[in-house]
């Protein structure tokens, strides 16, 4: 037989039929070849979206490393702590961190060495010095005879298998927190495919998936009690994607990988699912299309009547969609629209269609209109006031998708598939719009953005700034550390880009142990004024030694900035600075790129440049003989005294 | 239409072994391109498992030493799938 008759016989992958994919292999190369970073990001990430398998995401990881050096994009390391073969899904996550705009460094532990390499503060896992570490077990190898033997095992054994099962764990991580600050995400246990105990499983107390699914629970509980430990539902991964289709039971016995090649990309995108909202590269807001993406049909054709949209059949699965879209809002990611279309006859649907679950007051900005999308896309990052690198849009036509990505290839452009049944499942399995912790805040963010636009028409209606800060009432509240505002304070470390004046990104972890030492003073501030409550949106650090205050951190939500709260929590830090016996307060400001809206705030505040190495400059200001930054009259602050954590 | 087996094999061992295409023959074996190590082995059969939806046994894997040995693996197993 010829190799010919091969491809008439076995089933034929996407991929061959597929000219397009190939043709986007050909782009990429030549606009590497011509330095064009951009359009060779925008068809690798295209390419991505076609085909997410693994010669691709070898093909991916080796294009990118090419453009490592330009693109700078921010990075990622990552230890996976394991007891199987993890070595081929390593091109995969790093494909598929790259394509979402997150460069990884990953590093595997010896095969079945974690508990050594953990316990070991001087072993190869804490030289590299992870940002996050994923562990990694199975059932068969912590709990084997919960995996196959649990024919030969009591009820008394089994229980007894649990607690130590437990209490191993319960280790792992306690001693994993001890030596370093790195996040943590745990596997939890996989049930098996077909328990000994048959149909009887599932009618005793104490089955083997029972047993299982108690030390899951357990695991749960023991993640709970420790800053920056994450369970990965690894059982429900396996679970989606079909426990008797999971596993390779031959390349397991040969090579150690108990995965089949199917799955390895499902694995690896659960893992990005953690490691995205971890390094903070995430959406925080996404653009929709209309016709054919919120609703079947197009409006100004079919009216508002004619659309698909309801509980039958195609119209189902739009809602599916606008449901999904409702959990993200609930979420704290901010939805905009960007349709070409007629705004009235938009907005007539918006407002007035029976089954929208999306209203107008859903939405923090709208560009309705026939312009460009990759102009309504700026316009629409700029009124958000995020960078293009936090929007996601969500369009139904390939060639929108297409042209966004060439000319934006920082947005991230969802692939949606021709059947709009799966619209919704696309936007789920997303790790953009991931959180691991929700804050009062997220939970809010709709709604202080609608407060923003409030703002806005009265700052237009006002004479002059003073006028509108002082309309405003601002009243903030400036507060030590505390267990329950943590996660919040180090979300916004981790994600705020503009006005950061060191972008310094610590994590859960590095923050509480920043707090509770003795040389640092971490300060929130919270804002409220007219409209409502802004919520905690500053943070600053600063340690006193030998008469000077050194600022680490300063940094407030874009959404304050420009309203002198900035001023009023610099004068707060001046005079914790002189009560702590400083005669000179001092702080650098690093620029990102993104921080410009930062670059002059010290030196409107009356510090003067002192040192510059390269671009970075230490300004001071000396608390004797100077004018001293004063909170503005209109600002009311309310300090809350306290220890830090 | 799809491609010939050739070309499918080829274009995967050029992504996972970060080779150009025009360098890979049938001929091309572990002795002939250096990035052909024996983590990569493991993946060229795994993106071959995901390219073909099959998954090899241990006795075809041990053949798969080359490209040539590749496509009789692959050549069997097409025998194997045609209707008698």
């Amino acid at each position: 037989m010829t190799s010919a008759a091969v491809d008439a016989t076995l089933t034929t992958s996407p991929r061959a039929a597929d000219r397009g994919a190939a043709q986007l292999r050909a782009d990429a190369d030549r606009y590497l070849v011509d330095g064009n970073v951009n359009a060779a990001r925008g068809a690798l990430n295209a390419l991505w979206a076609r085909e997410a398998g693994g010669s691709t995401a070898a093909f991916l990881v080796s294009r990118y490393e090419r453009l490592r050096p330009v693109l700078q994009l921010p990075t990622q390391r990552v230890a996976i702590l394991r007891s199987f073969t993890v070595e081929p899904l390593v091109p995969f996550v790093r494909a598929g961190a790259f394509a979402g705009g997150l460069d990884l460094s990953v590093y595997t532990s010896d095969f079945n060495a974690y508990v050594q390499e953990i316990l070991d503060p001087g072993s190869r896992l804490h030289a590299f010095e992870p940002d996050v570490a994923i562990l990694a077990v199975q059932t068969r190898d912590i709990a084997p005879e919960l995996w196959r033997d649990s024919a030969d095992i009591d009820q008394k054994q089994t229980a007894a298998v649990v607690t130590r099962v437990t209490t191993e764990l319960r280790g792992w991580i306690a001693s994993f927190r001890a030596r370093s600050q790195a996040s943590l995400v745990v596997h939890n246990l996989e049930e098996p495919v077909a328990p000994s105990g048959g149909v009887l499983d599932a009618q005793a107390g104490e089955g083997q998936s029972e047993a299982i699914r108690r030390i899951n629970r357990d695991l749960q509980a023991a993640a709970a009690e420790h800053a920056g430990v994450y369970v990965l539902d690894y059982n429900a991964l396996v679970a989606r994607h079909g426990r008797a289709r999971w596993h390779d039971e031959r390349k397991r016995l040969t090579v150690g990988l108990p995965i089949a090649a199917e799955n390895l990309g499902h694995l690896a995108g659960e893992w990005l699912r953690y490691l995205h909202p971890l390094a903070g590269r995430v959406a925080k807001a996404v653009a929709v299309d209309l016709d054919n993406t919120l609703w079947g049909g197009v409006v100004g054709e079919d009216g508002r009547a004619g659309i698909k949209l309801g509980m039958e059949y195609p119209g189902a699965a739009y809602l599916e969609l606008q449901r999904v879209l409702l959990d993200l809002h609930r979420r704290g990611v901010l939805l905009a629209i960007c349709s070409k279309n007629n705004p009235e006859d938009a907005m007539d649907v918006l407002e007035n269609h029976p089954h929208m679950l999306l209203r107008p007051a859903h939405f923090a900005a709208m560009r309705i209109n026939w312009n460009d999308k990759v102009r309504n896309l700026r316009e629409i990052a700029r009124e958000l006031n995020i960078g293009l690198d936090a929007l996601a849009f969500l369009d139904d036509n390939p060639v929108e998708r297409q042209h966004v990505r060439g000319q934006l290839p920082e947005v991230h452009v969802l692939e949606l598939p021709a059947d709009a049944m799966r619209f919704a499942r696309v936007v789920r399995e997303s790790a953009m719009f991931e959180r691991l912790r929700l804050t009062a805040e997220d939970e809010r963010r709709g709604a202080i953005y609608q407060e923003q636009r409030e703002r806005d028409h009265l700052l237009q209606a006002v004479a002059s700034p003073e006028e509108f800060y002082r309309s405003l009432q601002q009243e903030v509240d400036i507060a030590p550390l505390t267990a329950s505002t943590l996660s919040r304070c180090a979300q916004l470390i981790n994600k705020t880009n503009q006005f950061n004046l060191t972008t310094r990104r610590y994590s859960e972890q590095q923050l509480r142990d920043l707090a509770g030492s003795p040389a640092c003073d971490c300060f929130s501030i919270r804002v409220r004024d007219r409209f409502g409550d802004n919520g905690l949106v500053g943070v600053a650090i600063a340690g006193c030694q030998d008469g000077v205050c050194d600022i680490d951190t300063f940094l407030l939500s874009c959404r304050v900035i420009g309203r002198t709260v900035e001023t009023a929590f610099l004068s707060f830090l001046v005079e914790h600075a002189r009560r702590r016996g400083a005669h000179r307060i001092q702080g650098w400001f690093i620029p990102t790129g993104k921080n410009a809206p930062a670059s002059a705030f010290y030196a409107s505040h009356g510090f003067t440049e002192q040192l510059r190495e390269e671009d970075r400059s230490l300004w001071r200001l000396d608390l004797a003989g100077s004018v001293l930054p004063r909170c503005p009259e209109w600002v009311t602050i309310r300090i809350i005294e306290g220890q830090n954590v | 239409m799809t491609e010939p087996a050739f070309e499918r094999v080829r274009n995967i061992a050029a992504d996972v072994l970060n080779t150009p295409p025009q360098q890979i023959t049938s001929q091309s074996s572990p002795e002939t391109i250096a990035e052909w190590d024996s983590v990569q082995h493991l993946n060229l059969i795994l993106a071959l498992e995901e390219e073909f939806g099959i998954q090899f046994e241990p006795e075809e894997i041990e053949q798969m030493g080359s490209i040539e040995g590749i496509l009789a693996v692959l050549d069997g197993r097409a025998e194997q799938a045609r209707p008698a």
